[in-house]
């Protein structure tokens, strides 16, 4: 048996070799995994439960079917699953009071998927309060750390970003091979830039929200997270596929994402919008941009300007649309059938005061904008011109489709930062958005892949966004880059360590 | 367009979440803040722009007529904060 | 056609009434789940995870809901919206689990139609229907099963509803329960609801507003979930009543959701809805537009039933009835038909007369149904025959159709069994009449005497002598002969 610290630094490409050819076991692997938890989580807070007899459980039917040679892509790896996705009989919280004690009958169509496909699942993932953040600073179970350091500044305790932020920290710090995550303005892939991770935000309707906790219905995507764009690739191979329980999925059949990783990038044409080009954009993010531009060049690539004029309009547009769809679905929450409740009185008094006790103020924040952008008389200001300008976004993506194959830019505007920081003013916590929020509104796919390091030692993140249901060639494009860029740096704090 | 305290009061009273008196400025102070920003999107021209409602650009697929779930009235009861035998059980309502 | 109108101490008062109706779609399952609909079953045992708003879950849509509203759209002579699109009605109540009702409320997917009703005095009047929409229905609060707690029941959360709005048109009670009674006849036959008001599978919604004559529309009141046709005439009547007397005390009628009680027969404030008025209506997000193929809408079309105008009109052209008799016997679908089958290859207008006289008087007395009805359409036909062919008199059929009700027997049966075939034999009803004259002298000399009226005397004291089974034609030729 290899040492526990080899065990966790394997990928899941590498894992599922070596289980296949018996050269250890899939409950050698879990525990490997369980006590990188033990180890780390008391500190990095990455996981909220920990579901340690179901994943040994789940380790030992892998090997059994290993034994049997009846396996499937991802039998016996062990996956943290975002603290969103319900799963049967362990408790999902969507890192909330209003949900701490639910304990969902019913699997999500995505981790049905995956545990068809034989993943043993490790735990739930801790997050933003219902995906509502992007430092992971909003969980009621307390922020999640990143396992990167700042060169300068070790003492500082860096967020790894959100809201997939235990997803990402628990790839990360070797906690995890790979992570589920939900994307609604860029909850996976600004996560995984923060963390030196793969993140894949798929097309809208690839994978089912069937089971997913809600955010904004419209906004928000299942995905993955992993080490490499390969992990990436054979985990959304397993998540997506279509989902008669979602009306909104799609009904195509699911690509050999695998294979599209080693396309290559000749003849594509790659463009770069103008308007990211945001004025006050660090100087080593630009500098990674270009580098990134030219290893796509000399690997065969076509650049080409292009131009989404409506980019600066994304964010606010989300942040009418997001709040909205947010203020509806978390009406469920009201103390009758599920989660908390807090008595008072009669039963407007039992939800008020439920509601107040269970949702954390950026919840409550949202809810409240939400509410009011639908509200009488601010419908049409607010919501309605939300959405035209949406269908702008939309068209400008479908206009620069015509002309490219996939787009490059960066994923957030800067790399991690410390908790406490960004932290004064709502909409300078927002900004993080600002380049992965146009994919949601367009239900486009996009990848983000760890291309380099700041000055401090962090991971800085590029985006590759592609056509509709064309997640292969963004494969292809992330694999490219992934190759030229060699990323090999490792957070401080990770298994083995 | 900016809240004033009544609106505050108002809109969270619509989201049935309880807000302390306390609470109404800084509430206050935030939502307008966050609206104040929103506003730029004033500048964009949306003259016979059709509205879009979501990702999803296909049309809906229809379901057959068949009864395949419920049935299982302990697991809908299972997570209640409070039950009566087979009902689940709120403050008393007069309608 | 007769006014209605409220007299109050400054004059008549106009009502101004429009209906939303409620009726539940006849499917298997619900309208986005795949629990089931049927009524009564135990607490919470017809819900899913959808149904009850678990973290998670998601709408889809029922194919044969949509078809049933468009089914009921075409029989109210109504455009089939080909786009729909369906949105979410955000407020907080117990039995609504998600926090929203799924309903379309910028883009129904029927738009304008049109009923005609009857009325009594003889006229008919057209109501307009604003638009017919789907959505869902909510759980059922029990708010009397405890002393401090309401409950709740889930088994009809998600169910489909049909919320048929008709425009103001409607001016009385009189005519709020010809619509209604019109509506619920176009439901049945169409098969879409079952019109059960009882089990709340058809509410109503009452939108009452008063006004003097020519004056623009009047702040309206709505009266909430009306469960019968009586209960909805009596709530537009009291509630009429009580805006008259608001305005005219110098008052302000103001707009609000009222209940109707119908012990005391007067409406209230409904306390649940006082600040409902802001529902935040948007795109349900988790759901698509509902595009409708045009070739699907044909298929609908084509397989429609007769629809009781078209029946009506038929049975007015085919069989002579006059629109009181036709209307009656088209209102319910299973009338129809018995009334066909009794009526074909017979005359119509004595098979319409024995329908809706005797027959229906014995359904009242028995309370049977047509379905449950001891008297068969094909044993009320072969009692027309007895008559047609004399083999009985109309006065024995009385007492064979009798017979039949209580028996449930053929009318030829009890013919046979009891002796009740005419006699038609002239001797016996020579001597018959001869023994009445000649136990009458006295009488017999007035009528000679010219007091006609005796005529009807000897004939009826024949046809009793003979128990009724007398040809009555032949009674009168013999008397005539005998007296003359
Ligand atoms: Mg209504
Ligand atoms: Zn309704």
């Amino acid at each position: 048996m290899a040492n526990s610290g080899s065990l966790t630094d394997l990928t899941i490409a590498e894992a599922r070799d070596g289980l296949r050819a018996g050269r250890f076991s899939a409950v050698d692997l879990t525990m490997a995994h369980l006590h990188a938890i033990e180890a780390l989580n008391p500190r990095l807070n990455a996981f909220i439960t920990v579901s340690h007899s179901k994943a040994l459980a789940q380790a030992q039917a892998a090997d059994a079917a290993l034994a049997k040679g009846d396996y499937g892509a991802l039998t016996g790896i062990p996956l943290a699953i975002k603290d969103l996705f319900c799963t049967a009989g362990i408790r999902t919280t969507a890192a909330s009071r209003i949900l701490e004690p639910f304990v969902p009958p019913y699997e999500s169509t995505v981790t049905a998927n995956l545990l068809r496909d034989g993943a043993v699942f490790l735990g739930k993932a801790n997050l933003d309060e219902f995906a509502m953040g992007s430092s992971n600073m909003t969980s009621a179970f307390g922020p999640v750390e990143n396992p990167w350091k700042r060169l300068q500044d070790q003492d500082a305790v860096l967020v790894p970003g959100g809201s997939s932020g235990g997803s990402a920290a628990a790839v990360a710090a070797r906690l995890a091979m790979g992570a589920t995550g939900t994307d609604t303005g860029g909850s996976i892939r600004q996560p995984a830039a923060f963390c030196g991770l793969v993140g894949v935000k798929p097309s809208y309707g690839r994978c089912s929200r069937w089971g997913v906790v809600a955010f904004a219905s419209s906004l928000d995507h299942p995905g993955p997270f992993a080490r490499t764009v390969q992990d990436s690739a054979i985990m959304l191979g397993s998540m997506a596929g279509f989902d008669p329980k979602d009306s909104t999925s799609a009904e195509r059949p699911v690509p050999d994402y695998e294979a599209a990783c080693k396309r290559g990038v000749k003849g594509l044409r790659i463009g770069v919008p103008r308007e990211y080009r945001a004025d006050g954009m660090p100087a080593e993010i630009e500098a990674l941009w270009q580098q990134g531009l030219t290893w796509l060049r000399e690997a065969g690539a076509e650049i080409v300007d292009v131009s989404l004029p409506h980019t600066k309009y994304g964010l606010a547009t989300y942040y009418i649309v997001a709040p909205a769809e947010a203020s509806s679905n978390l009406a469920r929450y009201d103390g009758v059938r599920f989660g908390l409740r807090k008595d008072g009185g009669e039963l407007a008094e039992m939800y008020g005061n439920t509601r107040a006790a269970g949702f954390g103020p950026e919840v409550r924040r949202r809810i409240m904008i939400g509410t009011y952008v639908l509200s009488a008389g601010y419908y049409d200001a607010y919501y309605l011109r939300a959405q035209k300008i949406r269908a702008l976004i939309l068209r400008d993506f479908n206009d620069v489709f015509a002309q490219v194959d996939a787009l490059l830019t960066p994923t957030a505007p800067n790399a991690a930062f410390a908790q406490g920081e960004n932290m004064d003013d709502p909409i300078k916590m927002y900004l993080n958005d600002v380049f992965t929020v146009g994919a949601n509104l367009a239900g486009v796919p996009a990848i983000s892949v760890p291309a380099g390091l700041d000055a401090n030692g962090l991971p800085l993140g590029l985006q590759i966004i592609g056509k509709a249901f064309d997640e292969e060639t963004v494969f292809a494009v992330s694999a490219a880059i992934e190759r030229a860029a060699g990323f090999t740096a490792l957070p401080q704090i990770r298994a083995g360590q | 367009m900016s809240l004033d305290p009544a609106t505050i009061r108002r809109i969270a009273s619509l989201s049935r979440i309880r807000v302390e008196e306390d609470q109404v400025e800084s509430l206050q102070h935030e939502l307008n803040s966050i609206l104040g920003w929103i506003e730029q999107l004033n500048e964009v021209n949306v003259d016979g722009i059709e509205p879009l409602t979501g990702g999803a650009q296909m049309a809906m697929r229809m379901r057959d007529d068949v009864v395949t779930d419920g049935g299982y009235p302990e697991q809908i009861l299972s997570n209640a904060p409070d039950r009566n035998g087979e009902f689940f059980a709120v403050p008393k309502v007069v309608e | 056609m007769t006014i209605y109108a409220i007299e109050g101490s400054t004059g008549p008062w106009e009502v101004v009434v429009g209906l939303e109706v409620h009726a539940q779609v006849i499917s298997n399952a619900k309208l986005f789940s795949g629990s089931a609909t049927t009524f009564g079953a135990e607490p919470n045992t017809q819900v899913s995870f959808v149904d009850a708003a678990f973290p998670g879950m998601l709408p889809v849509i029922n194919r044969e809901a949509v078809a049933q509203a468009v089914r009921t759209g075409l029989g109210l002579n109504a455009v089939i919206h080909k786009v729909s699109r369906f949105d979410r009605k955000n407020y907080f109540y117990a039995d609504l689990p998600q926090g929203y009702q799924i309903s379309q409320f910028e883009h129904p997917i029927v738009g304008t139609g049109v009923i005609e009703v009857e009325l009594s005095d003889g006229s008919t009047k057209s109501i307009g229907v604003t638009r017919l929409h789907l959505e869902q229905d909510a759980g059922k609060s029990l708010h009397d099963q405890h002393p401090t707690k309401t409950f709740i029941d889930l088994n009809r959360s998600g169910v489909a509803l049909m919320e048929i709005v008709s425009e103001p048109d409607i001016r009385s009670p009189e005519e709020a329960g010809a619509y209604l009674r019109k509506l619920r006849s176009i439901l049945r036959y169409l098969g879409t609801c079952d019109g059960n008001m009882e089990e709340g599978s058809m509410r109503a919604d009452v939108n009452v507003s008063v006004r003097k004559h020519g004056e623009p529309y009047r702040t309206r009141c709505e009266v909430k979930n009306v469960n019968s046709i009586r209960f909805v005439m009596q709530a537009v009547e009291a509630e009429a009543a009580r805006q008259v007397e608001v305005w005219e005390s110098g008052g302000t009628v103001v707009q609000e959701t009222r209940l109707f009680d119908s012990n005391r027969g007067i409406t209230r404030p409904m306390r649940s809805k006082e600040d409902a008025h802001d529902y935040r209506y948007f795109p349900d997000p988790d759901l698509l537009p509902l595009v409708l193929d045009e070739d699907w809408i044909a298929g609908l079309k084509a397989a429609l039933p007769e629809l009781p105008d078209a029946k009506q009109a038929r049975f007015r052209a085919e069989y002579g009835l006059t629109p009181y008799d036709a209307g009656v016997l088209v209102a319910e679908k299973a009338t129809a038909a018995f009334f066909e089958t009794v009526a074909r290859g017979r005359d119509a207008k004595i098979a319409a007369n024995w329908v809706t006289g005797d027959f229906f008087a014995a359904l009242n007395r028995t309370g049977a149904t047509i379905e449950t009805s001891p008297v068969s359409a094909d044993n009320l036909g072969a009692l027309l025959d007895l008559m047609a062919d004399k083999t009985i008199n109309g006065r024995i059929a009385k007492d064979v159709f009798e017979a039949m009700v209580e028996t449930g027997k053929t009318p030829a049966e009890i013919v046979e069994e009891r002796g009740l075939r005419q006699v038609t034999d002239t001797s016996a009803i020579d001597a018959a009449a001869a023994a009445i004259l000649a136990a009458n002298p006295d009488k017999v000399a007035d009528y000679r005497s010219g007091k006609d009226k005796l005529f009807g005397f000897f004939v009826g004291q024949t046809m009793k002598a003979m128990a009724g089974k007398g040809n009555p034609a032949l009674i009168n030729e013999t008397l005539k002969r005998l007296l003359g």
